[in-house]
């Protein structure tokens, strides 16, 4: 009998070797061990959040979304609209457009599921739907990818942090980003190792990555932040299984990600008094937003 | 580890944030069982990081959502204030600078279309979780995720022990009690959450036939 209970990189892969198994299905033999649900019950609410994310894309890009404080809401349409001219081609042009997508949703006070948080959530179905759809991916292998960035999601949790407050923004669209890269390497046939790789490679990318939201809210940068998430979490893919390996090993990136979080001023996590949110042009909307009746 | 894999993809909410959006809808649908969802007026006043960042959270429009009876998870939250204006109630919101013991705080007025009249201290505590701290005066605490029973009376013997003999009789089970007193033998409150919601008829008898009884209120 395998211990299918894992809380590192290391620990996934040796149970992903053993047992012959993609990372995703090692996550869904971990959460059948905690005996709450059954195995339809998991894809069943994994099929609702897959239903849930599809629908936040398409209410982004179809309808019009307005901020609450007005200041977003069209930025997604507009990149969708300029898709024949980038130079980033259609395939990541759609991916980016659909991350801001959600998270104008998510700002206008739409549904989204958070991956792993509301204000990360664009990045993880941007890269899996969009991608689903350029390759004609079906349902099950998109729930495989949430089940595997959800492993990726749950050791970052567990060894470092995936919120704002206690990791910066690092934490948040850079787990997010890990999480999406992981999930799309499998779906393209890559190995566990690979999915690591790609994993640690994306944490890289923004390690040290501040969380300092403009008047508080998750709206600037939060929403190009899931913008470049989305586009790292690609990148990272692509070098991957270019052949490309992360020197730094997962669970040692993991943990330097949690260091770099705790060395990081309070000031720049979400508390909204340091870094973009404590420039004049922030300060002025943060006014212009109290002012409101 | 502890946590689950839907913890990592989920929960599925209205953004923008689990304690500014679902935690005071959360808030706000109190009051619309306090008064089963016939509201006549209300008024909410926030305070903390809910008045500083609430405007742009959309906390003031989640809690009017709440006290309008709209669930944590419809996306119809967003346009709370356009269903207080078709439903003829309305609800001011004020933003307050006075410093809170919790962070995220609301303090919310009711009055029920029967006249009767609630007013009572909400927090956020994160995750769109929410503990009541008081209600018309009582220092309580209670989260709302059980069928309650709030029940105002005179502090004197015997009480408690009347009103859990009429639920034992309704076979009401208690899932968890707790009483709260101003001073000794003077106003009291006690606030019991149930497995099964407690119903009209089961409400009234418990205020009409247990002396010192002022009043009882479910949720």
């Amino acid at each position: 009998m395998i211990d299918y209970t894992f809380s590192s990189g290391e620990e996934l892969l040796t149970i992903c070797r053993e047992a012959q198994i993609p990372i995703s299905e090692a996550a869904v033999r971990m959460e059948l061990e905690r005996e709450e649900m059954d195995r339809d019950g998991i894809m069943n609410e994994m099929r609702i959040n897959l239903e849930v994310m599809r629908e936040s894309i398409r209410e982004g890009l179809e309808e019009q979304q307005i901020s609450i404080t007005g200041l977003m809401g069209e930025d997604a349409d507009k990149l969708m609209a300029y898709t024949d001219n980038a130079v980033m081609g259609r395939e990541m042009t759609r991916i980016v457009a659909s991350a801001m997508a959600v998270t104008e949703v998510n700002a206008s006070m739409g549904r989204i599921v958070a991956a792993p948080t509301a204000g990360a959530s664009g990045i993880l179905p941007a890269v899996l739907i969009q991608y689903g759809d350029a390759h004609d991916l079906s349902e099950e292998q998109l729930i495989a990818g949430l089940c595997n960035a959800g492993a990726i999601g749950m050791i970052i949790a567990h060894n470092a942090s995936i919120a704002g407050a206690s990791g910066g923004c690092q934490a948040e669209t850079g787990s997010a980003a890990a999480m999406a890269a992981s999930a799309l390497t499998e779906l393209r046939g890559g190995t566990p190792l690979m999915c690591l790789h790609a994993a640690a490679i994306a944490l890289k990318n923004v390690m040290g990555l501040v969380c300092d939201p403009v008047a508080g809210l998750v709206e600037c940068p939060c929403i190009k932040r899931n913008a470049i998430g989305a586009a790292n979490a690609v990148l990272c893919s692509d070098m991957v299984m270019a052949g490309i390996e992360s020197i730094i090993p997962f669970d040692e990136v993991v943990t330097s990600m949690r260091n770099v979080g705790r060395m990081m001023n309070p000031d720049l996590r979400e508390t909204a008094r340091g870094g973009l949110a404590a420039t004049p042009t922030a300060q002025r909307i943060a006014a212009k937003i109290r002012s409101f009746e | 580890m502890s946590i689950s894999l839907f913890d990592i993809i989920g929960p599925r909410m209205i953004g923008p944030s689990s304690s500014h959006t679902a935690g005071a809808v959360r808030i706000g649908l109190v009051a619309n069982r306090l008064v089963n969802g016939r509201v006549k007026a209300a008024r909410v006043t926030l305070y903390g990081s809910f008045a500083e960042t609430g405007r742009g959270h959309g906390t003031d429009t989640a809690i009017v959502a709440g006290i309008l009876g709209v669930n944590p998870d419809q996306g119809t939250i967003r346009y709370a204030k356009l269903l207080a204006k078709e439903a003829d109630v309305d609800i001011p919101v004020f933003f307050s600078s006075e410093e809170p013991e919790h962070p995220n705080t609301a303090r919310v007025y009711v009055q029920g279309e029967d006249g009767k009249e609630y007013t009572y201290i909400g927090t956020s505590i994160g995750g769109g979780r929410i503990r009541v701290t008081s209600i018309n005066g009582m220092e309580v605490s209670f989260t709302g995720e059980y069928p309650t029973l709030i029940v105002f009376y005179q502090d004197v013997p015997g009480v408690i022990s009347k009103v859990s003999s009429i639920l034992a009789l309704e076979k009401i089970n208690v899932a968890f009690m707790k009483v709260f007193r101003s001073e000794r033998r003077q106003g009291a409150c006690m606030v019991i959450e149930t497995d099964t919601p407690v119903d009209e008829a089961t409400r009234r008898r418990i205020v009409n036939n247990v002396d010192g009884i002022r009043e009882a209120c479910t949720l």
